[in-house]
């Protein structure tokens, strides 16, 4: 089996950019991609992609050429990035094409995300009733996850203060300037103990990666970013989930530590090898819980770790150095493919403001969503 | 006609003195509520009345659709939406009522009760949804 490398890396700016659909986004990603690679849109073999909201990704060849590709459509919620990351990467390792692409966009209107109780099995009073709400899910968990862990509110309000610290030196990120944790920490409540600096918003945004063989890689001449491993789960019994009218009492493990597992062995690591990670933040605590799940440190030290500033772009782990989705927002499409992007652009040096010193070797990413998905990537330069 | 409950099948009788669960016949999981489809591996169970809160938060801005209670920006109260575990069972979502937001403990031990989705409606059009309360 070829090893997969990632080639070109292209990002449409995340955020709000009125007058463009979420597919267009999604090609302007695809055109920066292809002149990072250094390539045409004729070069490309095969293309995986998918939207939450902005249509069909196959649609896009009428933007981008019709050359007959293969072009197969990803609908995975929040890892729809991820899995067609990880098809992309199969169709390589199989040896049937040389290079192709992984693309995802996404445009949604402002505001939390509205769901229909049907959609997900629930009967209509569990919405009338005023339960139908992601921010209440996620601020369930991480009051549990704090209360077990003996970890402070102010642990959530650092995690948002890196994280507009990192968004304010990044040039795709949305949310550009500095918020001080006092501000931070005496912002309106959403939903206990989660406050407004502490969830991401949906928002807009694309990201394309071209990835290729070993083989063909090396003819590119570029620098050699391998991706390591590409890895999907979805979640184990006892896992805690959005709109769950009832949860076991007997408590289980997440998808997210199955995706982790499962990376670290495929790529003959572990966590103490990574130099760099982008963890799912759509709320605070959600990196904080994603610290741990993934390995990176036991539960309960994540409040240790913060204040010593160990996850900063300057600490020994850091992690979300664009800012992740706290400052760049949640186009759900892109949104893992962001974290694969942020790595590549660490791993190459050229982060600028924002680039991990040491020169790191390796990157990790992991995307985390409902129903219970989470996705892992390894890259290594 | 009365204070009615928000659904059938939520509640175990008109008096709404208990919660209606789901057990699996085969592999005896409890979860609530009811299926929307039935199922012949699927008993409806009376759930327990008593339990503790295992996590919460509060809803603080008023929902938008498919909310149906009172959602005026200008009066919304915030309300305590909790996981409540019932021992042997399962941990049914629910409101907290009888008590303020900050009064709120993990561990603190409730007690099913029912309360108005909208608490200004006029008595005999209530609709009626269940909630703990301190015991």
């Amino acid at each position: 089996m070829s090893d997969v490398c990632i080639v070109g890396a292209g990002i449409h700016p995340f955020g709000r950019t009125e007058g463009r659909d979420g597919m267009d986004q999604g090609v302007y990603a695809v055109r920066q991609a292809l002149a990072d690679t250094g390539i045409e849109w004729e070069d490309i073999e095969f293309a995986f992609g998918g939207s939450a909201a902005s249509g069909a990704a196959d649609t896009m060849v009428s933007k981008l050429g019709l050359t007959g590709i293969q072009f197969i459509n990803v609908s995975n919620g929040c890892a729809t990035g991820g899995s067609a990351l990880n098809a992309a990467a199969s169709a390589i390792k199989s040896g049937e094409y040389e290079m192709g692409m992984a693309v995802g966009f996404d445009k949604h209107p402002r505001g939390a995300f509205n769901a229909d109780p049907a959609a997900y099995g629930l009967p209509n009073w569990y919405g009338e009733a005023g339960y139908m709400l992601t921010t209440q899910f996620f601020g369930a968990k991480i009051m549990r996850y704090l209360h077990e862990n003996n970890l402070s509110t102010e642990t959530l309000g650092r995690v948002s203060e890196k994280a507009f610290r990192n968004g304010a030196k990044t040039d795709h990120a949305w949310r550009r300037s500095e918020v001080d944790l006092e501000t931070i920490m005496n912002a309106p409540m959403i939903s206990d103990p989660l406050n407004k600096y502490m969830f991401c918003s949906p928002a807009e945004g694309a990201v394309a990666l071209i990835l290729a063989s070993e083989k063909k890689a090396k003819e590119l001449g570029g620098p050699m970013i391998r991706l390591k491993t590409s890895v999907m789960r979805t979640r184990p019994p006892g896992s805690f989930e959005v709109f769950a009218a009832s949860i076991d009492n007997e408590r289980g493990g997440t998808a997210t530590e199955l995706a982790a597992k499962a990376a670290f062995e495929q790529a003959g690591m572990g966590p103490e090898d990574i130099d760099v990670a982008q963890l799912q933040d759509t709320e605070a605590g959600a990196e904080i819980m994603h610290m741990a799940e993934n390995g990176f440190c036991p539960h309960g030290d994540q409040e240790k770790w913060l204040i010593e500033g160990r996850t900063e772009i300057n600490g020994a782990l850091p992690v979300n150095t664009d800012g992740g989705c706290l400052a760049c927002g949640e186009p759900i499409g892109a949104s893992g493919l962001r974290q694969v992007y942020e790595n590549v652009v660490q791993l190459r040096g050229t982060a600028g403001e924002r680039q991990v010193p040491g020169d790191p070797k390796t990157a990790y990413t992991q995307v985390y969503g409902a129903p219970g998905v989470s996705a892992v990537t390894i890259l290594q330069r | 006609m009365g204070a009615q409950p928000i659904a059938d099948n939520l509640f175990t009788d008109e008096n709404m003195t208990a919660l209606v669960g789901a057990r699996n016949k085969q592999t005896g999981h409890i979860f609530f509520p009811l299926p929307l489809t039935p199922n012949d591996d699927i008993e409806p169970i009376a759930l327990a009345t008593r339990g503790t809160v295992w996590t919460y938060t509060v809803q603080r801005f008023p929902p938008k659709t498919p909310y149906a209670g009172p959602a005026d920006p200008m009066n919304f109260k915030p309300y305590v939406v909790a996981y409540v575990s019932l021992p042997g069972q399962t941990m049914v979502e629910s409101r907290l009522t009888g008590l303020e937001p900050e009064d709120v403990k993990i561990g603190m031990e409730v007690e099913l009760t029912a309360i108005p989705l909208d608490p200004d409606a006029p008595a005999d059009e209530q609709v009626m949804i269940h909630a703990f309360q301190p015991v």
